[in-house]
């Protein structure tokens, strides 16, 4: 074997932030070659938006509705992502054995949380995108953004927020086997109801879209609406200051609570040899 | 004097079965690990030898901080895996045989970069390092390959890399050639001899059910079954213990319900093991003296079995276990005696 110089390993942040990009990377490049994400993640969301826009456009419902449904579409492949892709996707690491060599390495099990959560935003934007512009270009729908700032900040909040939920998710559901595929399952369409992904959510009674809004697409589209579309803010749940701040307590609850609980279920999880051993 | 790479003492893990709905008030424990004592040194090739279920990957998990011990201790680089592992693991690496980690959408190459990052090797190296053992273990050719369009034994090849790549002080091996062939097997073992001899502070601990690889590779084995360690030393120090015993292996005919361990019972026979194949069966017989054979072969006569047959041959591994055991390795397994 050729002589091996010893190799300076980076540790502390440097190493943090390797360990993200690295585990992101997957989830980029994945996209790039499988493709099937086209069908299941664009074609199927698309099919149920446009069957509630053409609901809307029978029942002779705004047009702005229309841009309400597309945006709901949209925003369907990261409520997905984060059930498929975030939640449950620690149950799979656990099955193919790479759990183990995650929680072995030095590097720390939040950085590859953080680098599913980055590698899952950054593909599933794509898809969003591709969603939003095929909806929008096949039922005409018009923008007119009131704030551009405002839209950033409120879109970087809601999938901060979004993406710690789904860390947070992820550390809880360490512990499960296949029942994580069940109760993913049984999150999935609730949370198209109660979030209000193709109608307003002022629709509910306060208390119930209040309740709601801890899912933090709940009040993400409602600010969006408000900010994109001429009477949005008619239909608006609460005002835009007041959800972008809701969105900001979300977002740092849900990365602490998933810190805490990533740390508290790791040890559990050691303790009880639940880590790799599915059949115990 | 360096700490212990490996040091356990004590060493217990007992593991709580859950049984079904109706048995829920009966809460099942399985000690897969108990006392469990071992000094491994800087630099050692040491080898943990027993069947399947034996303890032999329990106690690997707990050396490696994915596992907590119920009892005892464990230093790895003398560092306590239990109360520090986030010190031990930038100091450790492992590779289970026929693992099926990294992604397969990623090629061979990304998915050893990916792992490499984890530890902090920077991208430079990382690649350097990769290439160099891709060559090695004879599988550069195929770095671009995404590795769910690998064999086996290729994807085994790839997961040995990642274990050497980080260039762990201590190296933990989990059957590393399980599902290799032979020469894949020998390349491997040809690759981790080296990395040893490269470098006098690396230790490697290998587990294995191969006694060949066991006897070729290792400079210590411990012999565990049923989570205990029954013997440590070195394989030619083991296999010393039976010289002054002599081993026969008698192939016959079917034993047509004759139980060979009665053997035992004769005085001068010392321990008999018996592998029954279609119409055949092997005894292996350790005989305190060489004139018990006639009683043994005298005995199968009288039983109406014929000798096909008769060795005499050297201690080995296999010997080691089966005297202390009383049973094969292959027997132990088949009778499910380890959980």
């Amino acid at each position: 074997m050729d002589e091996q110089v010893p190799v300076k390993k980076v540790t502390g942040w440097r190493l943090f932030l390797k360990t993200i990009l690295a585990r992101a990377y997957p989830r980029v490049i994945g996209q790039q070659r499988d493709t099937s994400w086209m069908l299941f993640d664009v074609l199927m969301p698309f099919g149920s938006m446009v069957a509630y826009v053409l609901v809307y456009q029978a029942i002779g419902a705004p047009q702005e509705y229309v841009g309400f449904v597309v945006m709901g579409g949209a925003m369907t492949a990261f409520w997905m992502n984060i059930l498929w892709s975030m939640s449950s996707q620690l149950y799979w690491e656990k099955e193919t054995g790479n759990l183990g060599l995650y929680i072995a390495a030095p590097g720390s099990m939040m950085a590859i949380l953080l680098g599913m959560a980055l590698g899952g935003l950054v593909a599933t934007t794509l898809r969003a995108l591709v969603i939003t512009v095929a909806g929008s270009l096949m039922f005409h729908v018009q923008y007119q953004i009131a704030s551009f700032g405002q839209l950033f900040i409120v879109f970087v909040l809601e999938m901060v927020a979004l993406y710690g939920m789904g860390m947070m998710l992820a550390s809880l559901f360490l512990l499960l086997g296949r029942e994580a595929w069940h109760m993913v399952n049984l999150a999935q369409e609730p949370v198209f109801l109660a979030s209000g992904f193709y109608f307003p959510i002022k629709s509910f009674p306060f208390w119930v879209a209040a309740a709601a809004s801890i899912i933090p697409l709940t009040l993400g589209m409602d600010a969006m609406r408000q900010l994109v579309f001429p009477s949005g803010f008619k239909i608006g749940f609460l005002t835009v200051g007041v959800e972008i701040a809701v969105l900001l307590v979300l977002s740092v609850t849900f990365l602490v609570a998933a810190k805490v609980l990533l740390a508290h279920m790791e040890k559990l999880a050691i303790r009880e040899g639940r880590l790799t051993e599915s059949r115990r | 004097m360096p700490p212990f790479a490996i040091e356990t003492e004590n060493l217990g893990r007992i593991y709580k079965i859950r049984g079904t709905k109706k048995e829920k008030a009966i809460r099942k424990e399985l000690v897969a690990l108990a006392d469990v004592n071992l000094k491994i040194e800087q630099g050692e090739l040491f080898g943990l030898l027993g069947p399947n279920g034996a303890g032999k990957t329990t106690l690997i998990k707990i050396l490696v901080t994915l596992l907590s011990p119920t009892s005892g201790l464990a230093r790895v680089a003398g560092i306590d895996v239990s109360t520090a592992p986030q010190l031990v693991r930038p100091r450790i690496n492992m590779v289970s045989g026929g693992e099926s980690s990294g992604y397969g959408l990623l090629t061979v190459r990304e998915n050893l970069w990916m792992f490499s990052q984890f530890y902090g090797v920077p991208s430079k190296a990382a690649y350097h390092r990769i290439d160099e053992l891709l060559k090695r273990v004879g599988i550069f050719d195929r770095r671009h390959t995404r590795s769910s369009d690998l064999s086996t034994g290729l994807r085994q090849k790839m997961n040995i890399v990642r274990g050497f790549m980080t260039d762990p002080a201590v190296l933990f091996l989990d059957e590393p050639t399980l599902g290799l062939d032979v020469g894949a097997s020998r390349e491997v073992r040809r690759l981790i001899r080296e990395w040893l001899d490269e470098d006098k502070s690396r230790t490697l601990l290998l587990t294995t059910h191969y006694m060949v690889e066991a006897d070729e590779l290792c400079d210590r084995v411990a012999i565990i079954n049923q989570g205990r360690v029954l013997a440590c030393d070195s394989p030619s120090s083991l296999k010393q213990r039976l010289q002054k015993e002599a081993i026969f292996e008698i192939e016959t005919s079917a034993l047509n319900g004759f139980s060979a361990t009665s053997l035992e019972n004769f005085p001068g026979i010392h321990r008999v093991s018996c592998q029954e194949g279609d119409g055949s069966a092997t005894l292996n017989i350790i005989l305190k003296e060489e004139a018990a054979l006639a009683v043994v072969i005298n005995t199968l006569t009288a039983a109406d079995i014929r000798i096909m047959k008769l060795s005499k041959h050297e201690p080995t591994l296999e010997d080691v276990f089966v005297n202390l055991v009383g049973r094969s390795m292959a027997d132990v397994e088949t009778a499910g005696e380890n959980g």
